[in-house]
Order: C-alpha cells, then structure tokens, then sequence
C-alpha cells in the first residue's frame, strides 16, 4: 500500500509483515472503543512483549532482539496504522530504556531492562513540567543529597511533573530532577524510580483531545527517597541524557506519524472509490484526485526522511537535525493528511462512528510532544547557521 | 523427537496470476496456511517432550522467505530442494523428488498440511507416504507424540476416529490443530543463523529428465477463466444491517 516499500532486508520485510498482521488482528479492533472510553489495555502492552516488541531495537548484547533502528520504524509505522495511542505508548517505553541502555552501568542494566525488554513493566519518561516544558533545563523538581555532598547515599525528590505519558500505567520511570535549581542545565540529574516508592504518588490524569486510550498523568514526588543507586549517570549529565533519548524518540514518533497517515490516506481512497456522488463515484473528481495525490506525496517525504535520520542512527552519525526534521515533517504530514481525510468523508468524517476524526484528533499532539514543532526549527536552524559558521 | 514438516511456498493468497504459459506465476511467496497449522503443531509437540523440528520444502530460490518464517515460529532446521529443472513438475515428479529427499534424513513423523492453496491435488502426501511405505494418519483435529508413536483424532462425519501407528509415520493435519503462531522477532534474527541446506538433483541422485516439465506424467492442456456470472445481489451496509439482509434474503427462499 505504500509507494516506498524497498530497499528492506528480508528480515525486516518478515518483521513488518509480521507486525501488520499483529496489529490488524489484535490493535486495530478495539482501537474506537479505547478511544471512547479512555481505557488502556494493559494485555495489548503483553501481548507486544510476548512477540518482542518491547525490547526490539536493542543489541543481544543487553537483551534487546538486536534489530536496526530502521527495523524499528517500520514497527512503530506498522502500530500507528492500527492505532497511533499504542504506538506512542510503545515509543515511549522504548524512549525510556535508551538510557539505561547507554548510560547505565552493568548493575543497573541487569537490574533495570530484562522486565522491561521483556515487556512485564511498562516505562515512562518524565521530563515535563509545570514551569518547563520546551524549555527543559528551567525544571525545578529538586534532588536533595541525603549524606555527604561529594558521596550522597542518596537523593530526595520533591516536586511535580506534569504530561507524563503512561504514567499511572508504568512500573519504571526515568525522572529528571535537579540537584542545583541555580546551576541550570548543569544541574540536571537522572534518576531511576519505580512506582509505589515511599513518597511518589500520581496526581492527575490530563482529558487529552487525542490518543486519548494512552494514558498521561501528573507526578507528585513528596520526599521521595531514592538510592544513589539508582541515579543514571553523574550528577548534571541528566539534561545530556535526556536530549540522546529524545533524539531516538523523535525518529520514532515520526514514524509512528508515518503510519498514522497512511491509515488515513488508504482510508479516504477507498472511500471514494466506494461514495457514489454525481453520476459516478467520487474517485473520478479530479480535484479529489489532486488530494489524495498530495497525501500521498506529504507521506511519502515524511517516511523518506524518518528512514533516512533512522538509517544515520543506525550507522552512528550524528542525528539531532535528522530527527527534528523527520518528527517535524512527519507529524506535520499527519495533521494535514488527517485533516484531509476528515474533508473527504464528508459529514461521515465528522462522525465518531468512522475513525478519520480519532485519526485527526490523534495525530495534532505529535506536533506538541517529544519537542514543539517551533523547538524542532530552532534545532534545525542552529545546525544550519553552525556549518555556516563552520566554513 | 524428530518432526519433519512438508512446507511449499505458495504465491500469496489472493494475488495469484497466471502467466501467458497458463501456469500459476511464482513471484512473492508465503508459505503455505495449511502448512503453518501442522508446523505449529510440530512445534507445541516438541516444546511439549523434546525434540526438534525441520522444514522440507521444494521450490523456486523466492521460497527461501516461506522458510525463513518457519525458521522464525521455531523450527530448527530448513531442507530446501532447488533445481531450475524443478520447474513444471508433475506431482509423480515431486513425490519422487521429496521422497529422495526424506531418504536423507532420519526422522520419527512427517507432517502434511491438508493441500495447498496453489494445487489442491491433495495427493502428494499419501503418495510419499506409499512410496516409503510408512503408516498415513490423515485429517487430524488432534496429535499426540510419543517416542515410539502417534496418536490422532481423525476427523469423521460423526465425530472423530482414534487412530494409532507406531514412528515413523505420516500425519496430515487440518487447521483444527490451532492458529499458527507469530513468529517470534527475536526468532527472525535467529533465523539468519539457522542452518539451511539447498539440495539440487544432483544431491538427490535424481535425472532431471525424469522430472519437470520434460519428465512429467500429465499434461497441461489448457485453461480457461470462468464466464461472468450476473445476477448476484451484493450487501453492502453496515454489519448489523448487512447480516440482517442477509437473513432476510436466505429466509423468503427457505433455505435457513
Ligand atoms: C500527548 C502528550 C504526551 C506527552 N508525554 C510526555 C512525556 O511522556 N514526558 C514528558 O516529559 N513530557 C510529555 N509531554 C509534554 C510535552 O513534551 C510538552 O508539552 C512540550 O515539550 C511543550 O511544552 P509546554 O507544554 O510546556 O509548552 P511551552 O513550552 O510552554 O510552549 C508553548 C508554545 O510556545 C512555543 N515555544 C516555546 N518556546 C519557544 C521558543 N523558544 N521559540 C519558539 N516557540 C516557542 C511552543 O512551540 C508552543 O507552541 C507530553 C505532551 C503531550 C501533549
């Protein structure tokens, strides 16, 4: 059904495949009830781990299934076709274990990853709050040494955080905290906390527009004691590993864009080869053909430019303007995609009884999450002014 | 245990063309759904008492994808026979080429898929069978191994038959034996690493004249397409409305 289908080693066609009809079978069914009822379905999150999905794109050499991350991009498209809430649910698992994966040490991988590769726990990544959100490094959710500055057995966490996807849902969370409100950006520290820790409590759900069977919620840590084990990383390093992470994430919310798009794409042409209007069926009105054509051209840039930063990823570039290109174009794709595809249903687009509207209300928080579109333009414009610079 | 599972790869269901030579067009393959049913029965039995699974396929170099999902649902093994002068082979052409193959390998029980979406002859089974003179259980809902044995329920307009034979044996199985499996997705990248052997004729001791196009005992005389048939009333509402036209329709002619 897509333009662009080659160029894929056989596994990863085998993988694809695989996941199409995973997902049609057991993602897509359920997906406008989800929605209607704002339910997470936890046995779809085990059912992906029970297939491998949970830990795909990491090497055997820490239990991942050791695919590419471009394999993994043809997951996260394949999902988003079926249902974009559970692929951003799965994302963000992913997001939360890249990490571990990099900057954890042996103990802590050993500890961390196999329940969550595995997908027995479920992840979250907190990095939002209410005073910072593009601008990250403004965090205030404070870090307290507990015992000597220079060798803290631990450290307790006191403040909140706000949009944090699955939370409620997950048993691990990947917290940035700062350990020096006044240091700033230096002063960011990660940590590893699991839920029902002494003094970590959810607050809010948020009532989303979209990809509303995935949960978000507030975070509210009182005192909450964590051991100097589990912090990720030194000290300051945290808005560092934040932005890596983010950096994979990007590639992978842009994907799961990809598909959400072509859901909606392959939707509205086979509506109208089967809405009969004028005579004929509306397939035949050039001026819808110009549509589904634009769609169709705003897809296929969108999914050239996810498998090129993915393919970068993959050979160990470089890929912060790759992936805030990707993630603004594809989302962008997806918005309008959907939004045209709400157009060519006509007043049935309108209607929750056919999925374009959740496909449209879905797609508007991608140009919102893992990076404003406006953020992924100042990234992309320092990169352009640095070579500049750099002549 | 040692189950060999006969699996061909098939042109995808519902995408089959034929060629101007009239015969089907062997472009992108799947293995074969009925094959998958007796494959994940192959593969529960031995996860169940030990043992492992290998997969006998003869065809084109494109079947190698049909294997490769096999490989990744858990099979341990691939025999894969490819030999350009396969192409156009009789079914006397092909048992005699998997029953040269089956010589090679030492196993307890083979199992057959009910037919295959491409030839529907439904012979090649019971004919390997005859040839190495083993014991055919056909039209399993049910298999149960033993070291020494197989036991099946035998599909039968009444209910089912209990059949025995002692290994080896010949099983074929219906999809009443249960969903295939995915394939596990570490299973795909640990199937690049499992071992596949291609046989051509030569490796099988077998004439190419004797077998293909030029050796096969019957003959493709000609095909037709079906005339367009008229007159179909065709439902299309949603689910509720079109299930109850439906009703409607069978019930003023008598038939529910
Ligand atoms: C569905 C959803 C899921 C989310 N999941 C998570 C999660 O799992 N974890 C997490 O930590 N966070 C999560 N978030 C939060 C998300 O990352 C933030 O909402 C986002 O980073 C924007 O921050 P903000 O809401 O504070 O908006 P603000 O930063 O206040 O931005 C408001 C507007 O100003 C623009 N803007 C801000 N600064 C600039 C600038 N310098 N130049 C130009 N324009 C600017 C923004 O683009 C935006 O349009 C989620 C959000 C949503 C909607």
């Amino acid at each position: 059904m897509t333009a662009v289908a080659g160029g894929l080693t056989p596994e990863e066609r085998l993988l694809k495949e695989t996941v199409r009809e995973f997902a049609a079978k057991e993602i897509a069914p359920g997906a406008a009830a989800r929605d209607e009822e704002e339910r997470y379905d936890r046995s779809l999150f085990t059912r992906m781990g029970e297939l491998g999905l949970t830990g795909l794109p990491f090497p055997e050499s820490v239990g991942g299934a050791g695919f590419s991350y471009r394999a993994w991009t043809l997951v996260m498209e394949e999902i988003a076709y079926a249902d974009m809430a559970m692929a951003v649910s799965l994302s963000v698992h992913i997001l939360s274990q890249f990490p571990v994966v990099t900057w954890g040490s042996d103990e802590q991988r050993a500890r961390w990853l196999p329940e969550m590769l595995a997908g027995r726990k479920l992840g979250a990544f907190a990095l939002t709050e209410p005073g910072a959100g593009s601008d990250a490094a403004a965090l205030r959710l404070s870090a307290d040494r507990v015992g000597p500055t220079e060798a803290p057995t631990a450290y307790r966490l006191t403040g909140t955080k706000i949009w944090i996807t699955n939370a409620g849902e997950a048993e691990r969370y990947l917290v940035f905290a700062t350990v020096d409100p006044a240091a700033g950006a230096k002063g960011v520290t990660a940590f590893l906390v699991e839920a029902g820790t002494a003094g970590f409590r959810f607050g809010r759900k948020e009532r989303k527009l979209g990809i509303r069977s995935d949960t978000a919620s507030e975070l509210i840590f009182e005192g909450c004691e964590v051991l100097v084990a589990n912090r990720l990383g030194e000290e300051g390093q945290g808005l560092r590993i934040a932005l890596s992470a983010l950096g994979e994430g990007r590639i992978s919310i842009a994907a799961a864009c990809c598909g959400l798009a072509q859901a909606a794409l392959d939707a509205a042409a086979r509506y109208l080869t089967e809405r009969r209007a004028f005579g004929g069926v509306l397939a035949e009105q050039q001026g819808l053909r110009f549509m589904l054509a634009e769609m169709a051209q705003r897809v296929a840039a969108a999914r050239a430019l996810t498998r090129a930063a993915a393919e970068a990823k993959d050979r160990g570039e470089p890929i912060a303007e790759a992936s805030s290109l990707a993630k603004w174009t594809a989302s962008d794709a997806a918005m309008s995609v959907t939004t045209d595809a709400v157009q060519l249903f006509g007043g049935s687009g309108y209607s929750r009884e056919f999925p374009v509207e959740r496909m449209m209300r879905d797609a508007k928080g991608a140009q919102i999450y893992e990076g404003t579109n406006q953020i992924h333009r100042l990234i992309v414009a320092d990169h352009v002014l640095m070579r500049i610079k750099g002549e | 245990m040692h189950i060999v599972v006969l699996l061909k790869a098939v042109p995808i269901v519902g995408t089959e063309r034929l060629g101007p030579d009239q015969r089907v067009q062997r472009g992108q393959l799947e293995a074969n759904g009925n094959d998958e049913y007796v494959l994940e029965k192959a593969l529960k039995l031995t996860e169940a008492n030990g043992g492992e699974v290998s997969l006998l396929s003869m065809g084109p170099a494109s079947a190698i994808d049909a294997l490769r999902k096999a490989l990744a649902m858990g099979a341990t093994r691939a025999y894969h026979v490819q030999d350009e002068a396969l192409a156009g082979s009789c079914i006397r052409g092909t048992v005699d080429v998997l029953v040269a193959a089956l010589r090679k390998i030492e196993f307890d029980l083979l199992f057959v898929g009910a037919d295959t979406s491409d030839g529907l002859g439904g012979v090649v089974a019971p004919a390997v069978a005859a040839r190495l003179g083993l014991p055919y259980l056909s039209y399993a809902s049910e298999i149960r191994a033993s070291g020494t044995g197989v036991s099946i329920d035998r599909l039968s307009p009444t209910g089912f038959d209990v059949q025995e034979a002692a290994s080896p044996a010949v099983v074929m199985g219906t999809q009443l034996l249960g969903e295939p499996r995915y394939p596990s997705l570490r299973g795909i990248m640990q199937a690049r690493t499992k071992e596949t052997t291609t046989w051509s004729l030569a490796d099988l001791g077998i004439d190419p004249a004797s077998v293909g196009e030029a050796g096969a005992t019957t003959r493709f005389i000609g095909s037709e397409t079906p005339p367009q048939r008229s007159g179909a009333t065709v439902v299309k509402a949603p689910p509720d409305e079109a299930a109850a036209a439906i009703v409607d329709f069978l019930a003023t002619r008598r038939l529910i």
